[in-house]
């Protein structure tokens, strides 16, 4: 079962806990990159995510009230009472299917920053600011890789048109309506995220249009990341990513 | 200038973007002479071509070990404890990847392309550290390589700021800097690990008994079997003998090992008076040929994962000819 | 097939505004624009630039290290271009 909190606090957690699951699949790249120039590309990604994480983390624990700070949360908690959208943490595939996906998560968090610098909470729109610069950095870098592998060679095409056809059912849940998204509305909190969706998608289709690739069609698949039920491949993640602060309770790192 | 592709001999009937090396006696003796003076030679001066090729192998050897030495850190870097730790080894793995960038592009300098030496590196015809054979078992191996594998590091880098290679000794200038955090944060996450509880102070005597002698290995062979050390240490290229940079490591590490509060494995490890130096054991010299004949717990596994990241990538590095070689077709056009 | 590398780039940065572009390495990209990342990627992780330039290594044009003392020895006397030549009297010597 999915835990249920205050929405305000399960809206700041979507954001944390997406960024902290984005920036320890995109980790796992260092080291294995196509081309040295790129390993270090990807490892200031992941950082700018992981930094971002931290902060988002550290204001959902306040929020919470509970003591548990940045890494109570990250290492402490169950895949359930994880929020992030299932896109993030698919496994990262080829690197055509990593720079898609940073194209159509960081598309989308630019548009949640640019919302979040009006957030009722002050913390929240200082994050959103200085995150919006390193986002726009992700989404140039991301879409300059798209276009260059969809448009480049038939296989790299080919790759970009299996990643697109993968991914893309998965940004539906980006946009779905829920309870937290109306009350994080309501209250000048954040946007509601079905909200953002003209403007993503007038950033990430041009760019897949110049890659030369065709966007499959809606379907009826759903995933619920977000509201904490997920694919199989977080529990995985999370047991590998906790497993010291979990086998050694109480211990300072 | 880093650059390989200077076009500037082409009227002397040279190969372009090669340096001029046809040995002469007159440009020997002008080499010589800047060497004494500890001058810099710089990337199209003339050098003679033994200098020449054991800069090419020194400096890619150099590289190789920065890329492969991701691996064994890399190794913990979705396991780190914290998301503070976590985000401290990403940048330190990272910054040595940029280290092996800038120091191939050094080597470039010389006339050989980067894909020339990665070939080498894969095939096994290059050597790297045979430090990074060694496997990280626990995440206080992260600490300690920090402490001691990057100490050694720097030990052995510190005088390659001044070696006689313009572009090299610029490429460690820029190293040194960035490396003397990777140290730090080593002997950082060591501290609060010692200051932890009996489980995590265990961990930490465990990986300095696994990493002490090949750390000690790192500075290399003695000096009397040193092959290449007469000639490097002529040219300018190597300024302090693997010896005597060992000594001063043992000597900089016993203290720093008393303040953290571990042992180091060495049971012959005394304070000489007389030297006023360490004194310590002998090294399993077997052990380390071994290594570096291939037989070291990890080399195959080093190895395969840069072929695979190398072989599974080859299909980006086309696509992004291939993209470039259609816009410039479509500029053409327009 | 030959596989062709992607070309080299001199890279150079501007550390602040003020100041000059200076060379401090090389990136190899497929094109300008990602020659331009990846030199922001690798060489300003530390805050190093404001600024920063690619050039194509083989568009630059560099003198020849044979001709230093042609190109480069004139300039040797000519002292009187340095103004430390000058003995000027203690009163107007800020000059």
């Amino acid at each position: 079962m999915a835990e249920t909190r205050e929405p305000r606090l399960e809206y700041v957690l979507r954001l944390g806990d997406s960024a902290l699951v984005l920036g320890q699949r995109l980790s796992e790249w260092c080291g294995h990159a196509p081309v040295l120039e790129e390993e270090l590309a990807l490892a200031n990604t992941a950082l700018d995510l992981l930094g971002q994480a931290r902060l988002l983390l550290t204001r959902a624990g306040q929020m919470e009230g509970a003591g548990r700070d940045e890494d109570a949360l990250a290492f402490l908690r169950d895949p359930q009472a994880f929020r992030n959208v299932t896109l993030v943490e698919l496994p990262n595939g080829d690197f055509a299917r990593t720079v898609l996906r940073n194209l159509l998560f960081c598309a989308f968090q630019e548009q949640l920053w640019a919302g979040l610098r009006a957030s009722s909470d002050a913390e929240l729109a200082a994050i959103a600011a200085k995150s919006a610069k390193e986002t726009r950095y992700h989404v140039e870098h991301a879409a300059d890789w798209c276009v260059r592998l969809g448009d480049g060679t038939d296989e790299s095409h080919q790759r970009m048109q299996e990643a697109l056809d993968t991914l893309w059912p998965y940004t539906a849940e980006l946009f779905t309506a829920d309870a937290v998204d109306e009350a994080a509305a309501a209250t000048g909190f954040g946007p509601a995220w079905a909200s953002l969706e003209a403007g993503w998608q007038k950033l990430v289709r041009p760019v897949l249009e110049e890659a030369t690739l065709a966007v499959p069609a809606p379907t009826a698949f759903r995933s619920t990341g977000k509201g904490g039920v997920h694919s199989e491949h977080l529990g995985h993640l999370l047991a590998l990513m906790q497993t010291l602060p979990r086998s050694h309770p109480g211990a300072r790192w | 200038m880093y650059t390989q592709a200077m076009d500037i001999a082409a009227a002397k009937g040279e190969k372009p973007g090669k340096p001029t090396r046809l040995e002469n006696p007159e440009y020997q003796a002008q080499f010589d002479d800047k060497v004494d003076r500890g001058d810099f030679i710089e990337a199209k001066d003339w050098m003679p071509e033994a200098y020449r090729r054991t800069l090419v192998r020194q400096i890619s050897q150099h590289a190789h070990s920065e890329i492969v030495g991701m691996l064994p850190e890399g190794n913990w870097i979705t396991r780190a404890p914290s998301l503070k730790r976590k985000s401290i080894l990403l940048a330190k793995v990272q910054d040595e990847g940029g280290h092996g960038l800038y120091l191939y592009a050094a080597a470039e300098t010389l006339g050989v392309s980067r894909d020339e030496l990665v070939e080498a590196l894969h095939s096994g015809k290059a050597k790297y550290s045979s430090i990074f054979n060694y496997p990280t078992l626990t995440w206080a191996d992260i600490g300690v390589i920090g402490w001691l594998v990057d100490g050694a590091a720097i030990m052995n880098q510190i005088p390659l700021c001044r070696c006689s290679y313009g572009p090299y000794a610029r490429a460690m200038l820029r190293i040194c800097k960035e490396e003397s955090f990777h140290q730090r944060q080593g002997y950082d996450l060591l501290l609060t690990m010692m200051q932890g509880t009996p489980a995590q102070r265990d961990m930490v005597q465990d990986a300095v008994n696994r990493w002490w002698w090949p750390s000690l290995m790192m500075f290399g062979p003695h000096d009397a079997q040193s092959q290449n050390s007469a000639d490097s240490m002529r040219w300018g290229i190597k300024r302090i003998s693997n010896d005597e940079l060992r000594q001063k490591f043992v000597d900089a590490t016993v203290p720093q090992a008393q303040v953290l509060g571990v042992g180091l494995p060495d049971p012959h490890l005394k304070w000489n008076e007389q030297r006023g130096h360490w004194d310590f054991g002998a090294i399993d010299w077997d052990e380390f040929w071994n290594v570096v004949a291939g037989h070291g717990p990890c080399n195959r596994e080093r190895l395969q994962a840069r072929v695979s990241a190398w072989e599974e990538g080859a299909w980006v590095r086309e696509a992004a000819l291939a993209h470039a070689d259609k816009r410039a077709a479509r500029a053409r056009a327009a | 097939m030959e596989r062709r590398q992607w070309p080299l780039w001199e890279v150079f940065i501007r550390s602040r505004n003020g100041l000059d572009h200076k060379h401090c390495g090389s990136v190899h990209a497929p094109d300008a624009k990602l020659a331009l990342q990846m030199a922001r990627d690798v060489y300003t992780r530390r805050q190093e630039g404001v600024s920063l330039w690619v050039v194509r290594s083989d568009q630059i044009v560099a003198s020849d290290p044979q001709a230093k003392p042609e190109l480069f020895d004139p300039a040797a006397d000519k002292i009187y271009r340095h103004p430390t030549f000058y003995q000027l009297p203690d009163a107007v010597d800020h000059m």
